[in-house]
């Protein structure tokens, strides 16, 4: 069931505080506060300047490459045997991966306001990756936090990263993921805020990141209205994405928000699945709560304490989600589902054996759930899956689980 | 008058600084802490900060963050830590206590259980890291309308026109950060901090505390100099890290180390 969202109503979000209805906002320490409201004003004077939008979509266009095809996926299609089932191919980005479209513009950002050293914090590694690259390109100092386990998961990005030049920290505290990765990149830019740029690299973090890595990844959306008209002729009936802290997603289905007729789904990691409690499913089975400096979704304990989450997927192992997400929840514009660590190996599998294309772990879970939707659609209609990144980082993980040593 | 500020006054009214200790509650285990808290004031606090674990404590270095792990391995939660202090106040009706920590357990709690709760308590100020006043509008009428003061952080980046409006929506004091970091790292810069807190004693009548990279009597009486009082965390924490074991030897630690800083604070009096 879905509301209708108007233009008027949207750009009014997220309002001058950064909130998106209850969630959303900016809750940091006061050394921060500063820091934010000048890159929230700086933002927002860019993003209305032809000349930073013009090197953005340049960048886009010579160094990542995109437009990223829209392929219509014709032997999953008949073998599934329902809806049309199409792929917005973000996995042939430059460094293979929809993170780039990001690490792109805050870079640029952190060149007009003068920044030298850069610090993110990475799940996957593939936000790392798209990070260490742009500032390789662009000779700045690059320092990434990593938890501990995804040190070890996502090896080959941690070797990328250096081999780029960025120095990589192992996060040893809490939970050894991404949520302490976070804490870590937070502490860091505390101490350092004068000269150290944080290019987060999902939609979630204290306002203005939310707002400013949706426009980024909005790209995704934007070309995929404009494919679909020109491939198919009309707009999709439903898009698919996985959710991790959201970023890929709401970049696809921004600028969707207001056709009603497009039905969207963000599907989260539902690990050993939802009833076990060992999952990474905060919009499915979480509740409000305040984490990494916005009002969310959350899974926590009913202390308040963060729990720990599980995914086989290191870029979907987080405990929280965008403060977008949790208001298109809310106001149940968007859907959102869960699939199983298994289920969403099957979609790799079945994407890289019937269509030749190998998914990142993370889009693996869009794809599983895709299929099983698309089964229960008309013939006429349109799934359009955001396959968000290429799963080249994950056959290591995948060789393990079937029991292979490379 | 709440008693924060009769004891800021009175401190005032003598010249003298005050000393403000930081432990978190439940470390090194819940039955513990009650204990400490006294040690802490027969060794010179004249306000407790007691911190409330929490599972990702963004604004704490290593020593802080891993006191909370050591809290909640044994799941000290915020009512435990609100029961503490109601048990402190069996034995001491004076010594203020201030709550300080993150946001998301007192949200998971509910603000109006919360605020009831520790009004109950005998709490008397609640200083939380990632709240900044802008975002703290629902929960000021509920602390106000039970005498319990919002306490809020004031950093070396904080314009004049902020730390006016923080200012505003503070009682009992103000909580001066020393430098850019997190808690436990020795970059403070005496000379700095004074220049700053100068400044914002032009900007507000509220009294000055000085936390962030006090460890001994000299930076205490340094800082202690220029402010209202000088809060002391990291320090305190990493010795009950090191005598958690014997509780006796980690009270005379505490003590031992308290002790100097009372002293210097004091001796500035005269
Ligand atoms: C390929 C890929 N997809 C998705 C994600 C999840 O992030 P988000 O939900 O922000 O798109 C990641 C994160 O590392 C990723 O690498």
């Amino acid at each position: 069931m879905s509301v209708k969202l108007t233009e008027e109503m949207l750009s009014a979000l997220p309002d001058n505080r950064g909130h998106f209805g209850v969630f959303g906002g900016r809750f940091v320490s006061e050394t921060l506060m500063d820091s934010l409201m000048i890159l929230e004003k700086e933002y927002l004077r860019l993003k209305e300047d032809p000349e930073f939008q013009a090197a953005f979509d340049k960048d886009l266009a010579h160094y990542v490459g995109r437009p990223s095809p829209l392929y219509f996926a014709e032997r999953l299609t008949r073998e599934t045997g329902g809806a049309q089932i199409w792929l917005k191919r973000e996995d042939l980005n430059h460094t293979g991966a929809h993170k780039v479209n990001n690490t792109i513009g805050q870079a640029l950002l952190a060149a007009f306001l003068g920044k030298k050293r850069i610090i993110a914090e990475t799940g996957a590694g593939q936000h790392g990756v798209a990070t260490a690259t742009v500032c390789a390109r662009l000779g700045l100092e690059c320092h990434v936090f990593m938890g501990a386990e995804d040190v070890q998961r996502q090896a080959l990005n941690v070797y990328r990263m250096k081999l780029l030049g960025a120095q990589v920290h192992a996060v040893e505290s809490g939970t050894r993921t991404l949520k302490d990765a976070m804490n870590d990149a937070m502490r860091d830019w505390v101490s350092n805020v004068d000269d150290t740029f944080y290019i987060i690299g999902t939609v979630a973090g204290p306002h203005p990141y939310p707002l400013l890595v949706r426009d980024f990844q909005a790209v995704i959306g934007r070309e995929l209205r404009q494919q679909a008209l020109e491939q198919a002729g009309k707009l999709p009936d439903a898009l698919v994405a996985c959710v991790g802290g959201g970023s890929n997603a709401i970049g696809m289905f921004y600028p969707f928000l207001t056709d009603e007729s497009v039905e969207l789904y963000g599907v989260e990691a539902g690990g050993h699945g939802i009833e076990t409690g060992e999952h990474a499913a905060p919009l499915c089975a979480g509740r409000p709560g305040v984490l990494h400096g916005n009002r969310t979704y959350l899974m926590e304990d009913e202390n308040g304490q963060i729990s720990s989450t599980h995914s086989v997927s290191a870029g979907l192992d987080y405990p929280g989600v965008g403060p977008e997400h949790a208001w298109l929840k809310d106001v149940g514009r968007a859907n959102y589902v869960s699939v199983t660590d298994e289920e969403a190996l099957d979609g790799f599998r079945t994407l890289t054996r019937v269509e030749g294309i190998m998914p990142a772990l993370e889009s693996s879970h869009a794809v599983a759930y895709a299929l099983k939707l698309a089964a229960t659609m008309d013939k006429d209609q349109m799934v359009v899956i955001n396959v968000s990144g290429r799963g080249d980082k994950d056959i290591h993980t995948i060789a393990q689980i079937d029991g292979i040593e490379i | 008058m709440s008693r924060i500020e009769q004891v800021l006054q009175t401190l005032k009214g003598q010249g003298r600084k005050a000393l403000i200790p930081y432990i978190t509650a439940g470390d090194p285990h819940p039955d513990k802490t009650v204990e400490l808290m006294h040690t802490l004031v027969a060794a010179g606090a004249d306000i407790i900060e007691l911190g409330v674990p929490f599972s990702d404590p963004m604004a704490d270095g290593p020593v802080i963050a891993l006191a909370c792990e050591r809290a909640l391995a044994h799941n000290t939660s915020l009512r435990q830590v609100i029961a503490m202090v109601k048990e402190f106040r069996k034995d001491d009706g004076r010594t203020p206590v201030v709550l300080m920590g993150y946001l998301n357990p007192m949200e998971a709690m509910g603000y109006e259980a919360f605020a009831d709760a520790a009004a109950d308590a005998g709490i008397d100020g609640v200083l939380t890291v990632d709240l900044p006043p802008e975002e703290a509008e629902d929960v000021a009428p509920l602390f106000a309308a039970r005498n319990l003061d919002p306490i809020f952080l004031l950093a070396p980046t904080t314009t004049d026109e902020r730390i006016r409006a923080i200012s505003e929506h503070s009682s009992g004091y103000v909580y001066y950060v020393s430098f850019k970091g997190v808690t436990g790292a020795a970059k403070i810069d005496v000379d700095e901090v004074a220049a700053k807190v100068g400044h914002i004693h032009e900007l507000t009548a509220l009294p000055v505390g000085v936390g962030f990279g006090i460890r001994d009597a000299e930076t205490a009486a340094a800082v202690g100099r220029v402010s209202d009082g000088v809060i002391v965390g990291s320090v305190l924490v990493d010795t009950i890290a090191r005598n958690q074991a014997d509780t006796d030897q980690l009270k005379r630690a505490l003590t031992d180390l308290l002790h100097p800083m009372r002293e210097a604070l004091d001796s500035l009096a005269s």
